[in-house]
């Protein structure tokens, strides 16, 4: 392999961990809270909003079913606006982010729903306001599920990350799609396959392990 | 302070020590898709008095759980008063209510401990709530540990727990706050009958030794039995019985508290009789006869006397003794033969030895 192609594929990693990263830790930021609010503002639940809830849910299911190479040309005027620039990488976090907004929503959502609702009211008998039973009880309890679901998220970044190679995103899955593909270049492909099944490989193990290690329900040792 | 004064009569001064107080109350349930409106309780009256340990027995469906959930607000009743320590639950805001719930321990049939936190932290759980410094938090919950008996295990996680240690977290929780009152929603219903002893011999030493109140709701008479000073029974949303639990397990007077009682040995006949006994005696048959015995009597060697005094031949089909809210007390069911005379007779004899009898009827 010559030094150029060596170079190729760094830089292309680095393009993928600077999108994925930034996308993941944006996109958690808004759908951590957001799956929490899905979670818990049902009919007769902590933060009763049945309608906001229903509103919420249409449009992160509408996110959701959206192809996500749809999803990246289709909001290129909002991208503009937000990054100043509709092409590159820094253009390509914004489509990311958006995407993996609603799929961490959904995620969380369903984390937090695995939580005994004996806790909620536990908490309430104890005089915990709506605030803390979030912060302390479902949050805390939630932490092995949501560790997971934030895995799930960065392995399927990883994969979207691909398809910005439409806008100039660069990455790694650009590379192979030009040069693996396009130029035929079997050994850069190969290359390619290599660096992402090692990178999430990588981020599931971690995950994998950080979740164990909050789960401290019961299982044989 | 309320001072009582002295020449309210008695009755008054015992109604004034109700930390707990339902007034007509009623809840009623909306209807919805599933079923139609579901009146939960009915014109509940009750009280329970400060410093007792006090239970509320019924069927599952009966209304218990909806009963104890009105006294910290966890649900609101449709009608009536619900008055704790002489304030008005019902009508307070989420604020009030909140600092309220803090002086109100809670304890539940699955225990219900996050598993995220150990032991220590989850005794600690209602002291974070309430914002208290996390020094004053090692030194309260420390003893409350050494209280319950879990002083080794403050770093250990709930599912390396059994489930009578699970409860004993859950007690320790529920007076972290030092509440001036403990609701207890079937915390024993989930343990094995071992289990269940200890737990409620820890609930019996908190009540003596802190003075705190216990409202407890149950379906299992055993518990009532064995802890409760007070017992009132709920079905279909409504009081039917209640008094001190002496006088409730000795001369129950409602059908469905005798239900719940047939669990209790020496409280039925057994099956062999049940199944032959008739109201109307026949020229052959034996009249069945419940003695029971209450508190000093309990051990009298009553049917030696009924033989060697009426010269009556006793069979025994049943009984047991047993104890019930500390004080002894036993029940007997015998059979002999006699015409009507010979029945009364017996049954002056024994009501003069301080007993109660009741005629069950008639076995060939």
């Amino acid at each position: 392999m010559s030094p150029d192609i060596a170079w190729l594929i760094v830089r292309a990693t680095g393009q993928t961990l600077h999108m994925v990263s930034v996308a993941a830790l944006i996109g958690s930021l808004i759908g951590i809270p957001l799956g929490v609010f899905l979670a818990t503002s049902g009919r007769g639940e902590l933060f009763h909003a049945p309608i906001t809830n229903r509103v919420l849910g249409a449009i992160v299911n509408a996110t959701r079913s959206t192809p996500f190479i749809i999803l990246v040309v289709a909001i290129i005027p909002f991208t503009r606006m937000v990054a100043g620039t509709s092409i590159g990488t820094t253009a390509a976090i914004v489509p990311l982010t958006v995407a993996t907004i609603p799929f961490v929503a959904r995620l969380v959502e369903s984390a937090i729903r695995e939580v005994d609702p004996g806790l909620i009211e536990t908490a309430r008998a104890m005089g915990a306001s709506p605030f803390q039973i979030v912060w302390k009880v479902l949050l805390a309890e939630a932490r092995p599920g949501i560790t997971l679901a934030l895995t799930l998220t960065v392995v399927s970044l990883i994969g979207y990350s691909a398809m910005v190679g439409a806008v100039g995103g660069g990455g790694l899955g650009d590379l192979g799609i030009r040069y693996g593909y396009q130029r035929f270049m079997p050994d850069i492909m190969l290359a390619v396959v290599v660096v992402l099944i090692v990178l999430v490989q990588l981020v599931q193990s971690a995950g994998d392990r950080l979740a164990r290690q909050f789960d401290k329900r019961a299982r044989p040792r | 302070m309320n001072m009582t004064p002295t020449n309210f009569a008695a009755a008054e001064a015992v109604a004034q020590d109700a930390i707990v107080r339902f007034e007509a109350v009623s809840k009623r349930f909306p209807a919805s898709r599933a079923s139609g409106e579901v009146v939960a309780l009915d014109g509940i009256d009750l009280d329970a008095a400060r410093g007792s340990i006090s239970a509320i027995i019924g069927r599952s469906g009966a209304g218990k759980s909806t009963l104890i959930r009105l006294v910290n607000g966890l649900e609101k009743p449709s009608t009536g008063k619900v008055i704790v320590d002489g304030t008005d639950i019902a009508p307070l805001g989420e604020r009030a209510l909140r600092s309220a719930r803090r002086e109100i321990g809670m304890i539940f049939q699955h225990f219900n401990l996050l598993s995220s936190r150990t032991v220590f932290d989850n005794a600690a759980l209602p002291l974070e709530i309430a914002g208290v410094p996390r020094k004053e938090i090692e030194a309260r919950v420390t003893p409350l540990l050494d209280l319950v008996g879990l002083a080794d295990k403050r770093n250990r996680y709930p599912s390396e727990l059994s489930g009578g240690q699970k409860q004993r977290v859950g007690i320790a929780r529920a007076l972290a706050t030092r509440p001036k009152l403990l609701l207890s929603d079937e915390a024993t219903s989930a343990l094995d009958p071992e289990t269940t002893l200890s737990v409620l011999a820890l609930l019996r030493k908190i009540n003596k030794e802190l003075g705190l109140t216990i409202i407890l709701i149950t379906h299992e008479m055993e518990v009532v039995k064995s802890i409760a000073d007070h017992v009132a029974v709920i079905e279909k949303g409504r009081i039917v019985e209640s008094g001190t639990t002496f006088d409730v397990f000795t001369r129950p007077q409602h059908e469905t508290t005798r239900a719940l009682l047939a669990g209790i040995p020496g409280m039925t006949l057994p099956e062999f009789v049940q199944s032959r006994i008739t109201q109307q005696p026949t020229p052959d048959s034996e009249t069945v006869l419940r003695i029971v015995f209450t508190g000093t009597h309990a051990t009298d060697p009553v049917l030696s006397r009924l033989s060697k005094d009426l010269g009556l031949e006793v069979n025994i089909l049943g009984g047991a003794v047993d104890e019930i809210a500390g004080r002894p007390f036993g029940t007997l069911i015998v059979s002999f033969k006699g015409d009507d005379a010979k029945v009364a007779e017996t049954r002056a004899f024994l009501t003069a030895l301080g007993l109660t009898t009741e005629v069950l009827g008639h076995v060939a």
